[in-house]
């Protein structure tokens, strides 16, 4: 099978019951994103594929032949680090750093969900809906802490989200 | 997981001629199917991947209506500006389902045919006539607090977890389907659930092969949309009870109401006798409180889940009140 993450080609030969998940772990040695519960419960093993969001754990590689995944090895490195990875570092947005990568593969899908105007469960209204951190936590709730660092989750995300639409920062204060 | 085959359709029909078969599954955003399968309590001897299909269009229809292709993704169909303008029930259904993840790689057709979250039909030791029928349920007795209220039988109490279906029969949606032998179905929303009876692994009237390629909604109702949902946490958890609403108010007085409900019964649930009580009459508490107890008039609990009927009530007059304020 045929690959295209973070950029680059990769190929294997794995058993057709292989998870992308377990693609990226196990036979690509992608370790970033990480084995929490293997049933889309806790969102540790979130992936970006063509750009959303998506639990890796719940979906078999070779449906992915033909997409561009993006994980958390290819967002940033030690030397640049992706804005929210920068961001989770200052706000302490962890403990344990477990759920980390899914954390922030799932913040930078967020974010640009956000930007195209997706409404929320929490939206007052569904037209052009005002980004609080209520909205942060409702459209995070798909990753779970389990050492609870989400009041400094959500600053660092509420940093990111604030550098990038500065207009939409003012609407909601 | 099981061993299978896989292949991966090119067209629609020639997924529904490799899916003529009974251990095949289509297999599209796999959210549920692949939890299933590593429980094994799903055990396809084959899949048929028909992700890659054109049926990713949600398109106005002649009359007024919409047609939504079986591949939309949930997030896609909840954010879709025509779906949020006229059908803010089914944005507002969809967006307290599951998580942001979830939505993105859950299909419309497969959302319709979620299985249920009954823990005794997850756990492979327990009882389940639902996962092997005959074998007795072990849920009447166990721990039911999320299960069925309504519609159950003495083989299964099993409820249908889905959000997005309860908005769709609410707003009388039909389910198109193209099956094996390439015959075109339309399936009202409510003849397309079975009740459980004494066979409860037949959740609806799908033939063997037959595959969802759209789903049509009616014109936009009059009147006022919501979706209430009741959870034991605020976000990321299956409904306790939940109640998609429409309703019109002519001169002080209740004009038409469609009502469904989520997590009282096997399928999305829904009583026309609720809805004729309402109609011509001016909103009262009074009123909302009839409706109610005409809704749960045959409500059975099943002891943990006793607190249901209570609550099915009040989120019931609080919606009304909402939508009728």
């Amino acid at each position: 099978m045929h690959f295209t993450i973070n950029g680059q080609p990769h190929q294997a030969e794995v058993d057709i019951r292989t998870t992308l998940l377990d693609l990226l772990r196990e036979h690509l040695s992608l370790t970033g994103s990480k084995k929490g519960c293997d049933h889309g419960q806790c969102g540790a093993c979130t992936v970006l594929v063509n750009g959303r969001r998506i639990n890796s754990c719940l979906t078999l590689a070779v449906m992915h032949q033909d997409d561009e995944i993006v994980t958390i090895e290819g967002l940033g490195t030690p030397e640049k680090l992706h804005p929210l990875q920068a961001a989770f570092v200052k706000h302490d947005g962890f403990q344990c750093g477990y759920c980390t990568p899914g954390q922030i593969c799932s913040a930078v899908g967020m974010l640009d969900e956000v930007e195209k105007g997706w409404p929320s469960h929490v939206s007052a209204t569904l037209d052009d809906p005002d980004f609080t951190d209520d909205e942060i936590r409702e459209r995070m709730s798909g990753n779970l802490c389990r050492c609870s660092a989400y009041p400094n989750i959500v600053d660092a995300i509420r940093e990111v989200a604030d550098a990038k639409q500065p207009a939409q920062a003012e609407a909601a204060e | 997981m099981k061993l299978f085959d896989y292949a991966k359709a090119d067209s629609a029909e020639a997924a529904v001629r490799e899916g003529a078969d009974r251990d095949t599954k289509f297999i599209a955003g796999g959210t549920n199917l692949l939890d299933l399968m590593k429980l094994q309590v799903e055990t396809p001897a084959r899949l048929v991947d028909i992700s890659r299909l054109p049926l990713n269009d949600i398109e106005e229809i002649e009359g007024g209506g919409v047609r939504i292709g079986a591949l939309v993704p949930n997030s896609d169909l909840a954010a879709d500006p025509i779906i949020r303008e006229r059908y803010e029930v089914l944005s507002r259904a969809l967006l307290a389902g599951a998580s942001g993840q979830l939505r993105n790689k859950a299909s419309t057709g497969g959302n319709l045919l979620q299985r249920t979250r009954c823990y005794y039909f997850y756990e492979t030791a327990a009882r389940c006539n639902k996962r092997v029928p005959g074998s007795g349920c072990d849920a009447q007795e166990g721990f039911n607090r999320i299960l069925a209220i309504l519609g159950t039988s003495e083989h299964c109490i099993a409820t249908h977890p889905s959000d997005m279906a309860v908005a769709m029969r609410a707003l009388d949606a039909t389910i198109v389907t193209l099956g094996s032998d390439g015959e075109r179905r339309r399936i009202p929303i409510g003849d397309f659930y079975r009740l459980p009876g004494d066979t409860p692994d037949v959740e609806n009237v799908l033939r063997v092969g037959e595959l969802i390629t759209h789903v049509e909604l009616p014109p936009a109702p009059a009147g006022r949309q919501t979706y209430r949902k009741v959870r034991d946490r605020a976000s990321y958890a299956f409904a306790l009870v939940s109640v998609a609403g429409i309703v019109a108010i002519e001169d002080g007085k209740i004009s038409s109401a469609q009502l469904a409900f989520g997590g009282l019964g096997p399928m999305p649930w829904r009583d026309s006798a609720v809805e004729n009580a309402l109609i011509g009459r001016a909103p009262s508490d009074a009123l909302f409180g009839e409706a109610a107890d005409l809704l749960l008039r045959d409500a059975k609990g099943f002891g943990s889940n006793d607190f249901k009927i209570p609550l099915t009530r009040r989120t019931l007059i609080a919606t009304l009140r909402e939508l009728t304020a």
